[in-house]
């Protein structure tokens, strides 16, 4: 009874967010670049690198959009000192958050949208996906070059979500991160099958987490193993872009919101970051 | 019991979001999909279609099943990568030092399990008897179940949204046969989603003595983690207490402290004040944990005499004494009804 009442109302609702979408939604044709951060384990720094990606594309004057799409454990505008900022709304949709005041890093997260940062979203899948469509299509990112995208861990309703509203868009692949020990590689090798069986290229893995130099001794020791990120980029036959080092400092950085590469320039931590930024400079030549 | 509007974030500043939408009936409401804040939402469809009728029987068959476990403690953070089936892992193995008790692990990351490895029976397979699936046994005493277990190969991506994530829980819930358990220990997935939802739904009648919470030292971790401990409050989750994982790391040529994962808000402990929880202690980072996580070995036997083995049993010994509180309350509690 109740079903055959309804049934029309979501009918019409589907026609008028078809036409909605149309004239107002598609705000990711201005985008140049898709790239998706994903890793099949929890805290191997995801969202660390999704933020250095971001600052450092920026840095070579790219303008550059950062989503976090980790619903139950947003975590990119703590890095950003950003915790207490508003969503505002346009006639076009939402607007992100600007990092800058020259408005070249726009960031969208739904910490910006709760009421208190301790305030735990505790939804289902089908309200997840629905947000995360909502990020996708009513965030108003204007031009930009590179969008970057941070996920939680796991091949389950965000990530099936992400790849099939952004199908249309071409992205241009994922970054896998993963630490170097087994258990998370292991993790990580599903995130590579949970790729090719959704299509998305990968533009290569980074090993996180790799080695921590003892700041009194300078001994390197490799406190979650060393190489397993590597081996499973030679395993794959995907690009392999190299070993982040622990650095106390970054995370420090992080909790305060502060940028590691204005801060500590000289940390090998950052020249790692860097190089794997050049490899991604070097995707927007190499396209046609 | 209306689950949405307790559990739904109240929304901030002006927007246009279904999801926050104050007026949600909930999804176990007699007017799911019905009421007028109901249209619009793409859960509609789902709500107004598929109303179960009556409590799910399943909960009932679930604490008929693990009637005969006496103690269920789920391991839980908001943050992933901080140790949780480490943690389980080792709680496991610490439980079942005493040969008299019986353990069984139950693993509920479904995309990431990764407890056959750290347990040492990766690649091993789950048979299924008349009273249900046979969980892998790692010794006499100690037991996992896991959908590791189920995949052909390691490889192989468990691409799947709620639902059907659920409907595994429930199975591995209601069908394995785990015997006459002294402990049955559940580790999670990070998040505060489907897979938590199911377990504290299912578990209902079941009685879980409660849920120990791991995290790291940074802030950016804490963040994720007072969520989950919002989370347990929200669905009535009793919390035995939070422990403070990869705090501290001694350098093993020079023995000097360095704190890879500062912890530049107080850390864990500090936490634990503020959200009036109790605070169990600190393990602090040792990377032959991790290696012995990768080649299936218990860190506890290989190198007993670590500070890291020591912080290791005095957690698991508190975990030990709450369970026998709650179980004397329990049986005082039940004594009295019937009395």
């Amino acid at each position: 009874m109740g079903i055959s009442f309804y049934a029309p109302v979501i009918e019409d609702y589907g026609v008028v967010y078809g036409i909605f979408c149309m004239f107002v939604g598609d705000h990711l044709s201005g985008v140049q670049h898709v790239i998706m951060v994903l890793s099949g384990k929890g805290g191997v720094g995801k969202s660390t690198v999704a933020t250095q990606i971001a600052l450092g594309l920026r840095h070579e004057g790219k303008r550059v959009g950062l989503l976090d799409v980790d619903l139950c454990g947003p975590s990119i505008p703590r890095m950003f000192n950003l915790d207490h900022q508003d969503i505002h709304q346009c006639p076009e949709g939402w607007l992100p958050v600007y990092v800058d005041k020259d408005q070249k890093l726009a960031i969208m997260s739904i910490s910006f949208l709760l009421e208190n940062q301790n305030d735990a979203i505790v939804w289902r899948g089908p309200k997840k996906t629905a947000m995360i469509k909502q990020f996708l299509s009513d965030v108003v990112w204007k031009d930009l070059d590179y969008l970057v995208i941070d996920t939680p861990p796991g091949t389950s309703d965000e990530h099936i979500s992400v790849v099939e509203n952004l199908k249309s868009y071409n992205p241009d692949g994922a970054i896998l991160v993963t630490t170097p020990q087994a258990v998370a590689v292991g993790d990580v090798r599903r995130e590579i099958t949970f790729c090719k069986k959704t299509h998305v290229p990968v533009i290569g893995i980074i090993e996180n987490m790799s080695g921590f130099v003892c700041p009194n001794c300078s001994e390197c020791t490799n406190v979650f193993s060393k190489g397993g990120g590597e081996a499973l980029a030679k395993e794959f036959h995907v690009p392999f872009l190299g070993h982040i080092p622990l650095d106390p400092k970054l995370t420090q950085c992080l909790d305060e919101g502060k940028n590691f590469m204005e801060h500590y320039d000289k940390s090998p931590t950052l020249h790692a970051i860097e190089k794997v930024i050049n490899t991604l400079v070097r995707i927007d030549r190499d396209l046609p | 019991m209306a689950d949405v509007p307790e559990n739904a974030p109240t929304r901030k500043g002006y927007f246009d979001n279904f999801a926050f939408n104050n007026h949600c009936p909930g999804t176990q409401s007699q007017d799911a999909g019905k009421v007028s804040a109901c249209q619009g939402c793409p859960n509609q469809n789902i709500c107004a279609s598929s109303k179960p009728t009556g409590p799910d029987p399943a909960v009932q068959e679930i604490s008929q099943r693990l009637s005969n476990v006496k103690h269920k403690v789920i391991v839980l953070s908001g943050k992933g990568g901080v140790g949780k089936s480490t943690f389980t892992a080792h709680l496991a193995h610490g439980l079942a030092s005493n040969s008299e008790k019986q353990i069984g692990v139950l693993d509920v990351d479904i995309c990431g399990p990764s407890l056959p490895r750290i347990l040492g029976v990766e690649g091993e397979q789950v048979h299924q008897s008349g009273s249900g699936w046979s969980p892998v046994y790692v010794d006499d005493n100690l037991s996992l179940m896991s959908v590791g277990f189920l995949l052909s190969s390691p490889s192989d991506a468990v691409i799947w949204r709620g639902p059907k994530k659920n409907g595994l829980i429930k199975q591995f819930l209601r069908d394995v046969d785990w015997g006459d358990l002294d402990y049955l220990v559940i580790d999670t997935p990070p998040g505060t989603s489907d897979e938590h939802l199911s377990i504290a739904q299912y578990l209902k009648e079941a009685q879980i003595d409660g849920a120990v919470i791991i995290t790291t030292p940074q802030e950016v971790a804490l963040l994720d983690v007072r969520k989950e401990i919002n989370f347990c409050q929200k669905v009535g989750l009793p919390i035995i207490g939070v422990v403070e994982n990869m705090s501290g790391f001694v350098c093993p040529k020079c023995k000097t402290e360095s704190q890879i994962f500062p912890p530049t808000t107080g850390g864990g402990k500090k936490m634990s004040e503020d959200m009036k929880v109790p605070f169990l202690g600190s393990l602090p980072l040792d990377p032959l944990i991790g290696k012995c996580c990768d080649e299936g070995k218990s860190f506890l036997s290989e190198v007993p005499d670590s500070p890291a083995t020591k912080a290791y049993i005095s957690i698991i010994k508190k975990i030990e004494n709450h369970c026998s509180q709650t179980l004397a309350a329990r049986e005082t509690d039940t004594g009295e009804t019937t009395s």
